[in-house]
């Protein structure tokens, strides 16, 4: 008699998990896009010699410090969460996961803590050069470690590199290269730090907004501000063009989350991208009724940004659960009925090859574990329609993300236009704008992250793992109790990073 | 080795801000491995002991839950 698993232990593993994760990532994208402006800020004074900026850039690394003293660990509590509620999924993953987040450790970790103590306590006691080189080392030793965690996270989007050993009943890795320089990896990398990047650059620009609101520190304001505009307008600018490859990637990789992103159901040659929209609820894949109460849409651009051509194919929800549509390699898509039989036979294969008296007959079932292995997660699905990720959740995430984006590439390019003109001083309504803005780019980067993670659900590993099976069987009230201690841990955390800055920011650079 | 001793020391006496979140980062790791990690967040396949017990467990984890999904 199997004992099933409750459904709810799914969604308060999950709900753990994106919690942990939410949290940590108010500190990273602030210690990636803060750090590189204060080194900028640190490498004017070594090549001025003027004290101005020394003092300007003692200012940010003081928060620059809280932040990251609140911060740093935090991502080890997803760790935990690794070996206790996703056991299946740590053990069947084995060193593909492992191996980035052990170079992640012993490298960039290392770095990063070796130059972070020169960085604060250095001042005076080691030469101007040898310190600038120290905040350099440490922000490049932060944005590589962000690298080889964000590595782990595009295996799971996209798993390649690695081949399954039912021995071990885990995947190895056969090229370290392939999955660290895999193009979703790279994307993601790039994509990521520069959200951060403008995360960094909205908190510079807010901050010293506030400064000016109350009439104080204007020359240091002033001077922040001109910096972490333009340091935020190219951060936008360049995320835009890896928001642009990581469209395309999702499109080439997984075409499910795509289509959520859009609400796309009925896939068409020349589709259009929907620029704002709302969905009408209790819409079903197959029932053929408008997903939309209203739409604006702009003609064509999806099957741009998919496939770099304005009348290519999209497919949708419908289309990818029916299959039937010819793919890009010419070969008609398999319905999501025929992946969950493949995906069956893989998993069939694999309890024959454990219990196989001969070795013709293991021969056999590995040969039919290769054949379908790449369907091996569809044999946990019971049905196509759970193969579909939350469509609203995604939907109205992607386009967070991409109006507030694209509004704080124009809040950036006017602040920057303004404050090298002179102007900005006497635009106090821009300046509140710039001081919620803080705010509204984290919110950006959080939704961001929405879509890529919501988005892939039911995979814990694209098709290989469904969530349902990488999930360690524990009693649900455990999880939800400790989803309770970690909010209460996060908030109270969060209070005193808060407390804390605030009375930083208050005290102000003191420069005379 | 005595002199990068000596400046993590000066360097830690000259912190002002730095001792607050000394206590809070103490406090947090406390909290994370000897309260979480210990009571919230044991190994799931520790107990199990050698690899072979812990890949014959996800290996029947894994056959059976696709039996789960047809039920």
């Amino acid at each position: 008699m199997i004992e099933n698993i409750d459904i709810s232990l799914i969604g308060w593993s999950r709900a753990q998990f994106a919690l942990t994760a939410i949290y940590h990532w108010l500190f990273v994208p602030l210690t990636l896009g803060l750090g590189v402006v204060q080194a900028v800020m640190e490498t004017i004074y070594y090549k001025t010699g003027d004290e101005f900026w020394k003092k300007t850039a003692q200012f940010w690394m003081k928060l620059f410090g809280i932040n990251f003293a609140i911060g740093v660990a935090t991502g080890l509590i997803l760790e935990f969460e690794f070996g206790a509620n996703w056991s299946n999924y740590s053990w069947f993953v084995g060193d593909i996961f492992g191996a980035p987040l052990a170079v992640e450790g012993i490298v960039a970790f290392f770095m990063e803590a070796t130059f972070i103590a020169v960085m604060f306590f250095g001042w005076g006691k080691v030469s101007r050069g040898f310190h600038l080189a120290s905040t350099w080392l440490t922000i490049v030793g932060a944005t590589i470690s962000a690298f080889w965690i964000l590595v782990a996270n595009a295996w799971m989007q996209h798993p390649v590199g690695m081949a399954f050993n039912p021995d071990t009943v885990r995947n190895e890795m056969v090229s370290f290269w392939e999955v660290a320089l895999s193009p979703v990896a790279v994307n993601k990398f790039f994509h990521a730090v520069l959200s951060g990047w403008i995360v960094g650059a909205a908190f510079v620009v807010g901050v010293a907004s506030w400064f000016l609101l109350r009439k104080r520190e204007a020359k240091f304001a002033l001077a922040s501000i001109k910096i972490g505009a333009a340091f935020g307008l190219l951060a936008c600018l360049l995320s835009a063009w890896t928001g642009d490859g990581s469209a395309h990637q999702v499109a080439q990789r997984q075409p499910m989350k795509l289509a959520a992103m859009e609400g796309l159901y009925e896939g068409r040659k020349g589709a259009g991208l929907v620029g704002i929209g709302v969905l009408a609820s209790g819409k079903q894949y197959n029932d053929g009724s408008d997903p939309f109460i209203f739409k604006v849409e702009i003609p064509k651009m999806l099957s741009f940004f998919a496939e770099r051509n304005l009348n290519a194919y999209v497919p949708g929800i419908t289309n990818l659960l029916e299959g039937g549509y010819t793919q890009r390699d010419g070969t008609p898509a398999l319905s999501a009925q025929e992946k969950i039989s493949r995906g069956k036979l893989a998993i069939q294969a694999l309890a024959r090859y454990r219990t196989a008296e001969s070795d013709s007959l293991r021969q056999q079932a590995r040969a039919a574990l290769d054949e379908n292995f790449r369907y091996f997660g569809y044999g946990y699905i019971r049905h196509p329609a759970d193969l579909i990720p939350p469509v609203g959740l995604t939907f109205y995430a992607f386009r967070v993300m991409v109006l507030l984006g694209g509004f704080l590439l124009l809040l950036f390019a006017a602040t920057c236009y303004l404050s090298y003109r002179g102007r900005f001083a006497a635009k106090r309504w821009l300046q509140w704008v710039c001081l919620a803005s803080i705010f509204l780019a984290i919110i950006a980067g959080q939704a961001g992250w929405v879509v890529a993670e919501v988005g892939r659900q039911p995979w814990a590993i694209q098709d290989i793992l469904p969530t349902s099976a990488a999930i360690s069987k524990l009693p649900a009230s455990s999880v939800r109790l400790t989803f309770f201690i970690f909010l209460t841990l996060f908030t109270v955390l969060l209070i005193a990073e808060l407390k804390i800055m605030l009375s930083a920011i208050k005290k102000g650079p003191e420069i005379g | 080795m005595l002199r990068i001793f000596r400046f993590y020391v000066e360097g830690f006496r000259s912190m002002t801000v730095g001792k607050t979140l000394w206590a809070i980062i103490l406090i947090k790791l406390f909290i994370m491995f000897a309260i979480l990690k210990v009571f919230f967040f044991p190994d799931f396949l520790g107990p199990l002991g050698s690899p072979s017990d812990k890949e014959e467990y996800v290996a029947g984890e894994l056959i059976d839950r696709a039996a789960e999904a047809e039920e």
